[in-house]
């Protein structure tokens, strides 16, 4: 048992802290100036060898353990640099599920970042239960045509492919009746409009509509049908905190509250201080059990709702230790209350340990 | 980086999780029964595993039969006799083998125990053990100390601060295990509970206190991994630190999960015979061994 670097670990980061002390003030890391950027910080992270870590390397990737790709978030956010941008849930996706010429023709531009990507998935009408989700996609010759409205879709401004599902038959069972496509975003027929968030950023979530936009018939990702299982994997894998770099991202808020703390810690900085140490702990942990084979279980409910907790606390002594008058600190106090929610609820998370894993 | 217990780790905890279901009380009833908790101090004392550090053990090793016994309830002494023995071999002390620890005037773990090893700055000494308390923890004894305190040798102060990150680690291991005993209890009630027709379980009120224990289960088991690690792998005061947020963190878990425990049990969670209160009694004697305060962690991480 080691939790310290092994020796090419400890080559790879110093590797990468030589690259950030050149680049990593060039790139705002919060804010709608964040995400304006967020493709340049994409490629340039590709071009210095830093991004696609643990992905396949016959499309752009390095193949490494996962546990690079916490090195890369804890450097990141040491340096002050934006984090990683996140396209794991996309990756394993359609590695998993998709065939091996859709992989071949999208994988790359996705990973190297010439191309953009979104996710279709959520409703108005379809949030925890997405299984209800009516957009539609109608065979016309060798095209599917969809109508439907999305939302909750990051980068759709900027994206020009989204993985997208539709039903494509409504008589069949509501979970049997979803397929998965890779559609083109830019094209008539597909408009999009940005959601404001409670923390006033713009550019991170919009909504799109679909409307008589086209998706060929080969963009299908897997079958007729076989949305859901793919949609399962996606969602799973966005559950997990060794995918997202968050650990990384509350270590240095709590770094900063303390350095501007005067006099003893409030009990919400202290503890915020003790629940960010544990989720660092916990993302070693469980990476180190991939190491075994990954599976993407329910174990990912336990870690995201530990991760909420987390947020959530520091967003709790952000407000403690600056009060309302800090615009960034108050920013990641309200973006913080989002955590409970996105990726699937609080709630959600605790029906799914209650039934699969403890089996009430 | 690889933090996953090793084979011979993972055989340990599989022995020592053996053991207390064997031969640890099954039901408050159980307690009281001598002849049992003699043989489970038989079996203990023939497994060497109080003096495992003595026989060059890592904090990781205490700290996974603790848990162990801790989750089982075991109620004959380990964690006393393991700390002693750590303090043993350092000052060449050879009675350590039939030696406890006292902290503050009170000798923990004391069933069996004549006497008694005390570290203070880094001075080891022994002294007697008199008197049985009235405990609140209903499982581990804690008694008296009487007579003069006997100087037994010193420390270097790397073993005296390693020592208290031991003692820090294993009593957060105690309280990890003790809160998976309880939630274990806790999840078997709610399956078989039946109210307006369904088990309680099935309720998500209910369900969903008992999937929250579980989250903080599972954070509690990854900091104690951190800190019993750093018993021996980190600078003296790191590894202390390590302890103390461990130590934090995984009080807070076990209080809640034992709570939760009892709520679930509803009235019978609040009466004597159920063995919920004698998991939220060990977790609070844990907690109050070398306590530790929010206040005293050092917020700016490394």
């Amino acid at each position: 048992m080691d939790f310290r670097d092994s020796p090419d670990e400890a080559a790879f980061r110093d590797r990468l802290r030589s690259w950030l002390a050149l680049h990593a003030k060039k790139f705002p890391s919060s804010g709608d100036e964040y995400w304006a950027r967020q493709g340049e910080w994409h490629r340039a992270l590709y071009e210095g060898d830093f991004f696609g870590l643990s992905w396949p390397r016959e499309y752009g990737g390095q193949e490494l353990p996962p546990v690079y790709d916490v090195i890369l978030d804890e450097e990141l956010a040491r340096a002050g640099a934006p984090p990683r941008p996140s396209l794991g849930y996309l990756v394993s996706g359609l590695t998993r599920h998709g065939s091996k010429e859709l992989c071949r023709r999208f994988l790359p531009g996705m990973i190297n970042g010439t191309e953009r990507w979104c996710q279709g998935f959520s409703e108005p009408g379809s949030g925890s239960d997405l299984a209800s989700l009516t957009t539609t996609a109608t065979r016309e010759g060798d095209d599917y045509v969809i109508h439907g409205h999305k939302i909750w879709t990051s980068y759709s401004d900027v994206a020009d492919w989204c993985l997208l599902l539709a039903r494509t038959d409504p008589d069949a069972k509501r979970h049997r009746g979803i397929s998965a496509f890779i559609i083109a975003m830019k094209q008539p027929g597909v408009q999009q409009r940005p959601l404001q968030m409670i923390n006033g950023v713009t550019t991170e979530f919009g909504q799109v509509f679909f409307d008589g936009a086209t998706v060929r018939a080969e963009h299908m990702v897997g079958a007729p049908g076989e949305g859901w299982p793919l949609a399962m994997t996606v969602v799973g894998h966005e559950r997990e905190p060794s995918t997202l770099g968050y650990a990384a991202r509350y270590g240095k808020l709590v770094r900063e509250l303390a350095a501007r703390n005067d006099g003893p810690p409030s009990e919400e900085l202290a503890w915020a201080a003790v629940q960010t140490e544990m989720l660092t702990h916990h993302v070693r942990r469980r990476l180190s059990e991939q190491l075994d084979g990954v599976t993407h279980t329910s174990d990912g409910s336990l870690d995201k709702l530990l991760m909420t907790w987390v947020e959530q606390s520091v967003g709790h002594a952000a407000l403690a230790v600056a009060g309302i008058d800090d615009p960034n600190l108050l920013s990641a106090y309200l973006y913080s209350r989002a955590q409970s929610v996105m990726g699937g609820t609080s709630q959600i998370q605790k029906n799914i340990i209650a039934s699969r894993i403890l089996g009430l | 980086m690889d933090v996953r217990l090793t084979a011979e780790q993972q055989q340990l905890r599989d022995a020592a999780a053996k053991l207390a279901d064997d031969l640890g009380p099954g039901s408050v009833h159980d307690l009281a029964d001598e002849a049992r908790i003699a043989r489970l101090d038989k079996q203990i004392e023939m497994t060497g595993w109080r003096s495992l550090r003595s026989d060059g053990a890592s904090g990781v090793e205490v700290a996974i039969v603790a848990e162990e016994f801790g989750r089982g309830l075991v109620d004959a002494p380990f964690l006393g006799p393991a700390l002693a023995d750590d303090l043993a071999r350092h000052v060449g002390d050879t009675g350590a083998i039939g030696s406890t620890i006292a902290l503050g005037g009170n000798a923990i773990d004391a069933r069996g125990y004549q006497r008694a090893l005390t570290l203070h700055g880094t001075t080891v000494s022994a002294v007697e053990v008199g008197a049985v308390r009235t405990a609140v923890d209903l499982t581990r004894t804690a008694a008296d100390v009487t007579g003069t305190a006997v100087a037994v040798g010193d420390l270097d102060s790397d073993a005296a601060q390693r020592w208290l990150a031991l003692a820090l680690a294993t009593t957060s291991a105690d309280l990890v295990g003790t809160a998976r005993g309880a939630h274990t209890l806790a999840c078997d009630y709610a399956k078989i509970r039946e109210q307006y027709g369904k088990s309680i379980g099935s309720y998500q009120a209910v369900a969903h206190l008992l999937a929250e224990s579980l989250a903080l289960i599972e954070g509690s088991v990854s900091v104690l991994r951190h800190a019993a690690w750093a018993v021996d792998e980190l600078a003296p005061a790191a590894a202390i630190r390590a302890g103390r947020v461990a130590k934090v963190y995984c009080a807070r878990a076990a209080r809640t999960v034992c709570e939760t425990a009892i709520q679930v049990h509803g009235g019978i969670g609040n009466t004597w015979e159920c063995l919920a209160h004698v998991y939220l009694r060990r977790a609070l004697t844990s907690t109050q061994l070398w306590p530790v305060k929010l206040e005293e962690i050092d917020v700016g991480l490394p």
